[in-house]
């Protein structure tokens, strides 16, 4: 049944809306995960990417109430927290030994607050790089950005290049879900739309930010409305080449208003090898094992992934709707999770550079 | 490699040393379909029931046993006994796994007791006493291993699980649980009781200290038992969890962690105990190959457990197209797994919604793998 799709597959050839489809409807993952496997190889050989990173979450005080989100709070509204700048650059220090940050990389996502000016984003970043100026600092989803400009008023061009000015270095891919219109409209309907995510990409990497590409599956949508995403993501990527890695995120049911279950393993596998499959111009595919759980994404690397993203530290958004993941990993786990996979463990930073030898080994040894 | 001829020792070492594992996940799923054409993965709706926690094996790799004194060390009352059965039987459960401690004062009357009671009082299945038990219990009351099996069984016990079988290598027992039953012995338990009528399950637990070949070696055991009896329902690959053992934790055993928090010991898995020991529990990746491998290597054992217990339902439901067809019990209630830290609370709709997402049908079976009802 995968006959002709493997051959197009074999032969180098872009795969089409029909094409992906079907491989998502196949029960022969086998062939699928091999497929996969031998695309990921062709992009980057035997290797698997990880990074040491910490995750801040300034603030979970949102004025968008997305319906799969388990994380944002009203202002005033038990359990909502806002981070001052120093209580921040304090949580950088605290995990810090002679201030040497055993990580690499600051991911940074949150709420849109409803009182926070956009300078306060710009001396976050500025501060955070003055204290720790060989940290790349990863920030702000496309629906931040878009907020952003709304709040101040300023155009998304010059949000972006004010941000890299103050240290931004490069952008997560979260806020794209599925770009779908009816779907958006059950999930988040406040949210930016599609469009306008695919927007605000694009003027990033033309301001010469990288940034990552993310899908949220498994909740309302169907495996057409996922085909269409990548295909999106796809078509953009042939324009700018600014995406580095596609993330497909595992939707999580709990304590939020659509409910439902959590995705199979199966479907989790399908959807990395499907991604790896179509995304014929990402370089990378990322298994975030947060989302996944340490097991699958291990599994994952088999299917496609050549990332498993990072030791993250204290995780909070995907915990909230009932992660199964741990909060964090030591190097030293990841490192064991992709050698008993049969790949090799590189650790990178934020532009999927290699970091150097020594440090890694002395990591394991931790 | 033939793939229609039974696989040799050296050729299983082969498969588990360096074999792709999509591969060979692709052919045990097509033994399995072979074996289960019909597209159902079955579940049993049981109760562990761990009667004490005392014994007097304390084996490395355990985080349940006691001693006598302990604060935490119990003996199940028959009243809260009864109550677990009946609890059970109203959720529409079929069977109690009944396993506990080697207790220093039991011998055989003890368990002739509780089997009368139960099974006057309640229509269950009491798969019960795993080998090391059955040993015990022979030794401590002076009789054979056939005679104390034909007493137990007159008395009630209707099936043996497979447990402390562990790895069926002498070399390794030595590290893990130097007091317990030595391969033989547990072998020769599960034969008699065969012979007797009985059916027993087999398990293996892995990813502590063993080499490849001593995976070999006990697959290789049960799979001739199996030649000569025919008395095994089912294989059940698990893996070792490291958390509040001695084996996990530098020796450090956690004591009193039940009614506490279990604490984390992530971080100081790092610390090699044991010649050999990795600081990492087993991944994924060796649990399929290894599930995998036993759905190739036990060509005369029908039925492979998928172990959602140690790997979650995720893999658990992965696992499903690596070789296994069933998914094991709903576990009412484990104490022992929990005891090491691993807990996954997982209700009967998340086992049929695994089952069902992941493509099969689900059904609830008894004991002997007879279908009771389809979901």
């Amino acid at each position: 049944m995968l006959a002709k799709t493997k051959n197009k597959v074999l032969s180098g050839k872009r795969l089409s809306k029909e094409d992906a489809i079907k491989l998502f409807e196949t029960d022969d993952i086998f062939t699928l995960g091999k497929l996969a496997s031998y695309a990921a190889r062709k992009k980057n050989g035997n290797k698997a990417y990880f990074i040491k990173n910490i995750h801040i979450n300034p603030t979970n005080i949102c004025v968008n109430r997305c319906k799969f989100c388990a994380f944002s709070r009203s202002k005033g509204e038990e359990g909502a927290y806002e981070m001052t700048i120093d209580e921040i650059i304090h949580k950088l220090r605290a995990m810090s030994y002679e201030l040497q940050p055993p990580y690499s990389e600051v991911h940074i996502v949150g709420g849109l607050h409803p009182d926070w000016p956009f300078e306060y984003y710009l001396e976050m970043i500025s501060r955070i790089k003055k204290y720790f100026p060989k940290i790349c600092i990863k920030a702000f989803t496309a629906t931040e950005i878009d907020y952003f400009s709304r709040i101040s008023g300023k155009g998304i061009v010059e949000i972006l290049t004010e941000l890299k000015r103050h240290g931004l270095d490069t952008m997560p891919g979260g806020g794209a879900e599925i770009f779908d219109i009816g779907v958006r409209n059950q999930l988040c309907p406040e949210k930016l739309s599609g469009e306008g995510w695919l927007a605000v990409m694009k003027a990033a990497h033309k301001a010469g930010i990288k940034t990552n590409a993310t899908m949220l599956y498994g909740h309302v949508e169907n495996y057409g409305q996922r085909v269409d995403h990548l295909l999106r993501l796809r078509e953009l990527q042939d324009k700018t080449k600014g995406f580095q890695a596609f993330i497909p995120l595992a939707y999580h049911p709990k304590n939020n208003e659509i409910g439902g279950t959590y995705s199979s393993g199966i479907d989790d596998l399908k959807t990395i090898a499907v991604s790896r499959l179509v995304l014929d111009n990402f370089s990378h595919i990322k298994a975030y094992w947060i989302m996944l759980g340490e097991k699958l994404s291990q599994v994952a690397l088999l299917f496609g992934a050549d990332d498993i993203d990072g030791t993250i530290i204290d995780e909070k958004v995907t915990h909230s709707a009932g992660a199964l993941s741990s909060k964090g990993l030591t190097a030293g786990e990841l490192i064991n999770m992709i050698k008993k996979a049969g790949k090799v463990p590189v650790e990178r930073d934020s532009f999927y550079r290699k970091l150097k030898v020594k440090s890694q080994k002395r990591d394991v040894n931790e | 490699m033939n793939k229609h001829k039974r696989i040799t020792k050296k050729e299983g070492l082969a498969l588990l040393k360096n074999s792709d594992l999509l591969g060979l996940g692709e052919w045990a799923d097509g033994i399995r379909k072979g074996l289960h054409p019909e597209k159902t993965v079955t579940f049993i709706v049981d109760r562990n029931i761990n009667y004490t926690n005392i014994c007097i094996n304390k084996c490395t790799f355990c985080a349940f046993w006691r001693d006598k004194e302990d604060r935490d060390a119990y003996v199940l009352n028959k009243d809260e006994l009864y109550k677990k059965i009946q609890e059970t039987i109203a959720l529409g459960g079929t069977q109690i796994l009944m396993q506990g401690g080697l207790h220093p004062d039991f011998d055989i009357e003890y368990y002739i007791d509780l089997l009368r009671s139960i099974k006057s009082r309640f229509a269950i299945n009491v798969h019960g006493f795993s080998p090391p038990e059955i040993c015990y219990i022979a030794d401590k009351s002076d009789l054979t291993i056939k005679e104390t099996l034909n007493i137990l069984k007159a008395a009630g016990l209707d099936s043996i699980p497979g447990g402390g079988a562990e790895i069926l290598s002498d070399r390794v027992r030595e590290i893990l649980s130097p007091k317990k039953i030595k391969s033989s012995s547990w072998l020769k338990v599960m034969e008699n009781a065969h012979m007797l009528g009985m059916r027993t399950t087999a398990t293996m637990m892995f990813g502590s200290v063993e080499k490849p070949e001593d995976i070999i070696e006990h697959l290789e055991a049960i799979r001739n038992l199996q030649d000569r009896t025919g008395g095994f329902t089912a294989f059940i690959p698990w893996t070792f969890q490291p958390g509040n053992t001695e084996l996990g934790s530098k020796g450090q055993r956690v004591k009193g962690s039940k009614e506490g928090t279990v604490p984390d010991l992530r971080t100081e898995r790092s610390e090699v105990v044991e010649p050999g020991l990795s600081p990492h529990a087993a991944t994924a990746i060796e649990y399929l190959r290894v599930l995998a491998l036993s759905r190739l290597y036990l060509d005369n054992i029908e039925n492979i457990q998928a172990s959602w217990v140690t790997q979650g339902l995720k893999i658990a439901g992965v696992a499903l197209r690596f070789g296994a067809n069933d998914f094991g019990s709903t576990m009412i209630e484990e104490n022992v797994v929990a005891a090491a830290g691993v807990s996954y609370r997982v209700s009967m709709e998340d086992i049929i919604r695994t089952i069902k997402n992941t493509g099969f049908k689900a059904a609830q079976r008894d004991t002997y793998y007879n279908i009771l009802k389809e979901f």
